[in-house]
């Protein structure tokens, strides 16, 4: 770990309310990488090993489809974390994701994050209060799609 | 509340015949259609502000202007409203070619009030046609771009082909303005952003203390937005939307648009969230 990386970690609104003994302990297990555009990270069913906070450029989660290919989903970008499947059994992903455009970000090793949640709760529990937002925000966005506002209104009586 | 609109003239009871002389076609389902006097022309109308379109023998509906044509001694000579077919008389609007002559009513409702985001950053979401009737603000501040702080334009659509403007959004991009599009439904080729909305609103450029929000859309959509920019620091009553509800008389006369103490004819369709979050609040999804 380096001074650098938790300085990155912290500069990104993410995970910058972590205390700094925490945000050492989160960055002790992260590295930085540099991905082409159209790298896959992972794929569907995989195992959910990592997790990566966006920098820069943009990662799609997709889904593949018999017959369509791999279809988008729901697109992330900078400042954002791609993965959550790591925090609960069985650690696979649900789905795939792969970049769109060159990628800077910070990987962290899941299963060594993992350990330092069930050894020090209080590390645990902070990781679960920044985790549980996405989560919700991610099923929250799901559902908003799934009412299709855009779609043309279907025919109705008016008064 | 935003700025309330002028007073009525009695012609505004009667549709005002007016000639299409240019048709757009924007996406599949919606175009812009420019339209002229062929006897009176109506007031001047000003950004968020709507007329009372007649298709003959079909009905009337509510369509808010989508720029406003350089007014001749305080009239409309022109006016340009971006339609999408979605029933009966929008369908009828829709099919309108050059040379057809359709009725006009107006100008009715609140206006977004560009004039108080002088001096702020401007935020624009729109939520598929609701680009329409923000476009007249996006013009209204690019024409005075200096009095301005940032610009930011968040649009999100159905599917890649349901964008509007999009030559337009590029040219406004290229003249520096932050300009993100995402869309529910990626089609093949597409490269941008897929998603909701409210998700171009965390990593925007802006200073949520000095920013007035300008927000159209479907209800929910700027529901989750209006909250989406609270949560960034934005405040309540700096956050505008614009209402729809069913319409006849367009003047406060029928009350066929009442929504709790307001008429959205009269009262609205512009109104901030300060105002507006009790009556449009819907169960947690
Ligand atoms: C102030 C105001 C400004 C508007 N500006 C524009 C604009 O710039 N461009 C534009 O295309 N439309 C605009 N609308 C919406 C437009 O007025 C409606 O689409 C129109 O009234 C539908 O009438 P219709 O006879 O074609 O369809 P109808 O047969 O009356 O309705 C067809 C279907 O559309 C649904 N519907 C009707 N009205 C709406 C609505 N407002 N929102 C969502 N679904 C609806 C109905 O429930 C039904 O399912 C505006 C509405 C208001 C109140
Ligand atoms: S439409 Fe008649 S009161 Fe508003």
């Amino acid at each position: 770990m380096s001074a650098d990386l938790t300085d990155r970690v912290s500069a990104l609104p993410f995970f910058a309310g972590l205390a700094p003994r925490l945000l050492r302990q989160l960055c002790a297990e992260g590295r930085l990488v540099r991905y082409p555009a159209g790298k896959r990270l992972f794929g569907e069913g995989g195992d959910a090993d990592r997790f990566w906070l966006i920098e820069d450029g943009s990662v799609a989660l997709d889904l593949r489809v018999p017959g369509r290919g791999d279809q988008v989903i729901e697109t992330l970008g900078a400042g954002t974390v791609v993965g959550w499947s790591w925090l609960h059994p069985p650690y696979r992903w649900s789905f795939g994701a792969a970049t769109r455009s060159p990628v800077q970000a910070v990987v962290f090793a899941a299963a060594a994050v993992r350990g330092r949640c069930d050894t020090d709760p209080a590390f645990g529990y902070a990781m679960l209060r920044l985790f549980t937002p996405v989560i919700t925000e991610r099923l929250q966005a799901t559902r908003l799609r799934l009412l299709d506002l855009y779609a043309t209104p279907a025919p109705a009586g008016r008064s | 509340m935003s700025a309330r609109a002028p007073a009525l003239e009695a012609g505004s009871a009667v549709p005002q015949p007016y000639r299409v002389i240019a048709r757009h076609t924007d996406t599949a389902d919606t175009v812009t259609l420019t339209i002229e006097p062929d006897a009176v022309p109506l007031e001047r109308f000003a950004p968020g502000q709507f007329a009372m379109l007649t298709a003959y023998g079909i009905g009337e509906v509510p369509i808010s202007v989508s720029a406003i044509a350089t007014p001749e001694q305080g009239r409309a000579r022109r006016l340009v409203h971006t339609l999408r077919a979605v029933g009966a008389v929008t369908r009828a609007l829709h099919a309108a070619r050059p040379g057809d002559v359709i009725g006009a009513r107006g100008p009715f409702g609140t206006t977004w009030d560009v004039a108080s985001a002088v001096g702020h950053d401007v935020v624009i979401v729109a939520g598929g046609i609701g680009l329409a009737p923000l476009r007249p603000v996006l013009h209204a501040v690019l024409a005075d771009r200096p009095r301005y702080g940032r610009v930011v334009v968040l649009i999100g659509g159905r599917t890649p082909a349901d964008l509007l403007y999009r030559e337009e959004m590029a040219k406004i991009s290229a003249a520096g303005a932050e300009v993100a599009v995402i869309v529910d439904q990626p089609a093949d080729g597409w490269t941008g952003q897929v998603g909701v909305v409210t998700t171009l609103i965390p990593p925007a450029h802006f200073d949520p203390d000095r920013t007035v929000a300008f927000v159209c859309g479907p209800e929910i959509m700027m529901r989750f937005t209006a909250q989406a920019l609270i949560a960034r620091g934005v405040p309540a009553p700096r956050v505008r939307v614009s209402l729809e509800r069913n319409m006849r008389c367009g003047v406060g006369w029928c009350g066929h648009c009442q929504l709790g103490p307001l008429l959205v004819c009269r009262d609205g369709p512009v109104i901030d969230y300060a105002h507006s979050e009790p009556l449009i609040s819907v169960r947690e999804l």
